[in-house]
C-alpha cells in the first residue's frame, strides 16, 4: 500500500522538483554556475551576461500567451462561424486555408513579416499567431462537429435559441476538446518563439543565439533547458485543467 | 437580395477593390536596399495592358461576387491569375530604366492581395470540385509547369527577385539540393528507426511509454538549442572515432543538423505507427491467425498494410515539418535555403529573403498536397478492401 503511495506521488514531486529548480535557475543563475562552467572554454562565461535570464523568461512567456489569445480567439470564432447555418459553406475552404498556413515555415513567416511590421516582437508575434491557428481551429472544429445529436436535441427541444444553444451546451461540451487544441498550439509556441530572436525579439532564443554565435555550449544549454522545462510544465498543467473540464463535463475521455 | 451575392465572393470583391485601386502594384528602387517608390497599375504597366489588366480583375471580381456558376469563376480565377503573373513580369522591364542594372523592381502588396484573392477564389473552386487525388496532382503539375515555363521564358527576369538569383545562381541549386537532402534524408532515416521501433512499441507495452514520453520531450527543446546542442557530442565523434571525419560527420554543418531533424523526425513516425497498428481490428488479426499465418506474415501482410495510412500520415508531418526545420540548419552551417533567409535579414534585403522562403514554401506546399493525395489513394483502397 506504502509503495503504491509513493508511486502516484512520485510524478507530482518531480513536477514540484522541476518547479523550483526552474524558478532558482532563473531568479539565481549564479547558483548553477559551477554545473555549467566544463561546457565552456577559455574563460568565457558560464551564464548568460548580456540579460537577465528572469526578464527573458518572462517576455518568452509573454510572447507565447499574447499570441495564444489571439490564435484561441480567431480559431474559436472561426470554427463557431463555419459550423452555424450561415457559415457553413465557408467550412471547406477554412480547413484548407488554415492547412496551408501550415506549411509556411516559421523562419520564413518571420523574415516576410519585418519588411512589413520592423524588427522585434511583432513579426514573432505574427509566426506564433498563424502556427497556433491549426491546432486550435480542428480541435474545435472537431468538439463542435461530433456533439452527441440527442444532446443537441433536447437543447432544442427546450426551447433555447441558437445563441444559448453555442454559449451553453455546446462550447461548455466542446471545452476539453478545444483545450487540446490549445495545449498543442502552446507547445509549439514556446520552442518556436525562440526563431524569434533572430529577427531581434527579446525571448530565451537571445541566450541560444548568444550561444551558437560565441561557440559556448553553456549558453545554448541553459537557453534550451529552459524552454523545454517551461513547455513541459505547461503541457502538464494544461493537460490536468483537461482532464478536470472533461470531468465536470461528465466525459471519461481524457 | 442577400442570395444574388456569394459569401465569399463580398470578401474577395472588397480585396480586388482595394488592392487594384488603393494599393501599390509595384515597387521601384533605385537599388537593391533602398526604400522604393511605390507605382499603381495604371503608372507600372504600359498605356494598352493597365486597363486591360484592371478590367480583367474587375470582370473576375465579379463573377466572384455574383452567384456564377463553378466552371465560370474557376475559369475567372484562372484568367486573373494568369494575368498578374503575366503582367508583373511586362512591369518589370517597363519600370526599369534604360541601360539602369541597379535599379530594382518588386511586386508590392497590391498585387499580393490580388494573388491571394483570386488564389481563394481558385482553392474555393477546386475545394467544391472535390477532386480525386490523381486530379489533385494533376492539377499541382498543371500549376507547377505553367510557373516553370514563365521562369523559363525569362519574363520575369527584370523582377528583383531574379536579379538576386541571377547574382547566386550556382550557389541557389547548392544550397537547395543541401536543403533537399537535409529533409529527405533525414526523413528516411527517421522511417528506417521509427518504424521497427514503434513495431516494438506496439508489441511490448511496457516499452511504449517511455519511448513515447522521451520522444515527446525531445519536441519540447527549441530547434535552434537542439541544433547547437548536437554540435559538441559530433564534435567529439569526429576527432576521437576513426573514419567518421571521412564520412562527413563534422562539429558543425550539415552532420548536427541531419542528426536533430531526424530526432524530431521520430516522434511522429513511431506514435503514428503504434497508433495505426493499435487500430488494426481484431476480426482482421484473429482471421489471419486462423488462417495459419505466421506471426511475421500477419505483420507484413494483414497489420502493416491496414496501418499504412495513419503511418503515412506520420511521414506527411514530419515531411512538411522538416522542409520548413531545415531552414534553420543554416544558422549553424548547415547551409539549405536558410542561408539565403538568414542573409537577406541580415543585409535588409528582402528580395534574397524571398529567394530562401519561396522555395521553401513551395516544397512544403507541394509535399503536403502530394502526401495527402497519396494518405486518401491509400485509405480508400483500404476501405474498398474491407468493406464495414
Amino acid at each position: 500500500m506504502k509503495e503504491a503511495g509513493v508511486k502516484a506521488w512520485l510524478p507530482s514531486l518531480l513536477r514540484l522538483a522541476l518547479v523550483v529548480l526552474l524558478i532558482a535557475f532563473v531568479t539565481n543563475p549564479g547558483w548553477f554556475e559551477p554545473l555549467l562552467k566544463p561546457l565552456t572554454e577559455s574563460n568565457a562565461p558560464a551564464i548568460y551576461n548580456q540579460g537577465s535570464l528572469l526578464t527573458l523568461t518572462l517576455l518568452h512567456l509573454r510572447t507565447v500567451l499574447i499570441a495564444t489569445v489571439a490564435a484561441t480567439i480567431v480559431a474559436v470564432a472561426l470554427a463557431i462561424l463555419v459550423t452555424r447555418p450561415a457559415g457553413v459553406e465557408f467550412l471547406p475552404l477554412s480547413r484548407s486555408l488554415v492547412n496551408i498556413g501550415q506549411t509556411f515555415p516559421p523562419v520564413a513567416v518571420l523574415a516576410l513579416a519585418v519588411p512589413a511590421v520592423g524588427f522585434g516582437e511583432k513579426p514573432t508575434l505574427i509566426a506564433l499567431f498563424l502556427y497556433g491557428l491549426l491546432p486550435i481551429f480542428e480541435n474545435a472544429l472537431t468538439g463542435l462537429t461530433t456533439m452527441p445529436a440527442n444532446v443537441v436535441e433536447a437543447a432544442r427541444g427546450a426551447g433555447m435559441t441558437g445563441w444559448q444553444r453555442l454559449v451553453k451546451v455546446e462550447l461548455p461540451l466542446s471545452a476539453p476538446i478545444i483545450l487540446g487544441g490549445i495545449r498543442l498550439s502552446v507547445v509549439i509556441s514556446l520552442a518556436t518563439a525562440t526563431i524569434g530572436s533572430t529577427v531581434a525579439a527579446r525571448t530565451l532564443g537571445e541566450v541560444i543565439i548568444a550561444g551558437l554565435l560565441s561557440n559556448n555550449l553553456a549558453f545554448v544549454l541553459q537557453g534550451g533547458l529552459i524552454v523545454a522545462a517551461l513547455a513541459v510544465l505547461i503541457y502538464d498543467g494544461l493537460s490536468a485543467i483537461e482532464r478536470y473540464t472533461a470531468r465536470r463535463m461528465g466525459q471519461e475521455t481524457a | 437580395m442577400t442570395t444574388r451575392f456569394d459569401k465569399l465572393g463580398v470578401i474577395i470583391a472588397a480585396i480586388v477593390a482595394y488592392a487594384a485601386f488603393a494599393a501599390p502594384f509595384a515597387t521601384l528602387r533605385a537599388n537593391r536596399i533602398v526604400p522604393g517608390e511605390a507605382r499603381s497599375i495604371l503608372e507600372a504597366l504600359p498605356p494598352t495592358l493597365g486597363p486591360l489588366l484592371l478590367a480583367v480583375v474587375v470582370v473576375a471580381a465579379v463573377v466572384a461576387l455574383l452567384k456564377t456558376p463553378l466552371a465560370l469563376r474557376l475559369a475567372a480565377s484562372v484568367v486573373a491569375l494568369a494575368a498578374l503573373a503575366l503582367l508583373i513580369g511586362v512591369a518589370g522591364s517597363f519600370l526599369t530604366p534604360e541601360g539602369n542594372s541597379f535599379a530594382r523592381i518588386s511586386p508590392a502588396s497590391g498585387f499580393w492581395l490580388l494573388i491571394f484573392a483570386f488564389t481563394l477564389l481558385l482553392a474555393d473552386g477546386l475545394t467544391r470540385l472535390n477532386l480525386s487525388p490523381s486530379a489533385r496532382i494533376g492539377v499541382l503539375v498543371v500549376a507547377a509547369a505553367a510557373i516553370g515555363l514563365l521562369l523559363v521564358s525569362g519574363s520575369w527576369n527584370s523582377l528583383s527577385i531574379l536579379k538576386e538569383y541571377a547574382n547566386r545562381a550556382d550557389s541557389f541549386w547548392a544550397e537547395g539540393s543541401k536543403h533537399v537532402t537535409l529533409a529527405l534524408g533525414s526523413l528516411a532515416a527517421a522511417v528506417l528507426v521509427g518504424l521497427p521501433l514503434g513495431i516494438l512499441c506496439h508489441r511490448v507495452e511496457k516499452l511504449r511509454a517511455g519511448v513515447l514520453n522521451a520522444l515527446n520531450i525531445i519536441q519540447t527543446i527549441p530547434s535552434i538549442a537542439l541544433f547547437g546542442l548536437l554540435i559538441a557530442p559530433l564534435g567529439w565523434v569526429a576527432t576521437h572515432v576513426p573514419g567518421a571525419a571521412s564520412l562527413g560527420i563534422r562539429g558543425i554543418g550539415t552532420a548536427p543538423a541531419f542528426v536533430a531533424l531526424f530526432l524530431y523526425s521520430l516522434l511522429p513516425v513511431v506514435a503514428n505507427t503504434v497508433v495505426g497498428l493499435a487500430g488494426v481490428p481484431r476480426a482482421a488479426n484473429d482471421a489471419a491467425r486462423g488462417m495459419g499465418m505466421t506471426e511475421r506474415q500477419r505483420l507484413f501482410g494483414v497489420e502493416f498494410p491496414l496501418a499504412f495510412p495513419v503511418i503515412l500520415t506520420g511521414i506527411r508531418i514530419v515531411l512538411v515539418q522538416n522542409i520548413g526545420l531545415a531552414t534553420i540548419a543554416a544558422l549553424i552551417g548547415g547551409g539549405g535555403f536558410g542561408v539565403f533567409v538568414f542573409q537577406g535579414v541580415g543585409q535588409t534585403a528582402m528580395d534574397l529573403v524571398l529567394l530562401g522562403a519561396v522555395p521553401t514554401v513551395a516544397m512544403a506546399f507541394t509535399a503536403a498536397i502530394i502526401l495527402d493525395a497519396l494518405i486518401e489513394m491509400t485509405s480508400t483502397r483500404r476501405r474498398e478492401a474491407q468493406p464495414a
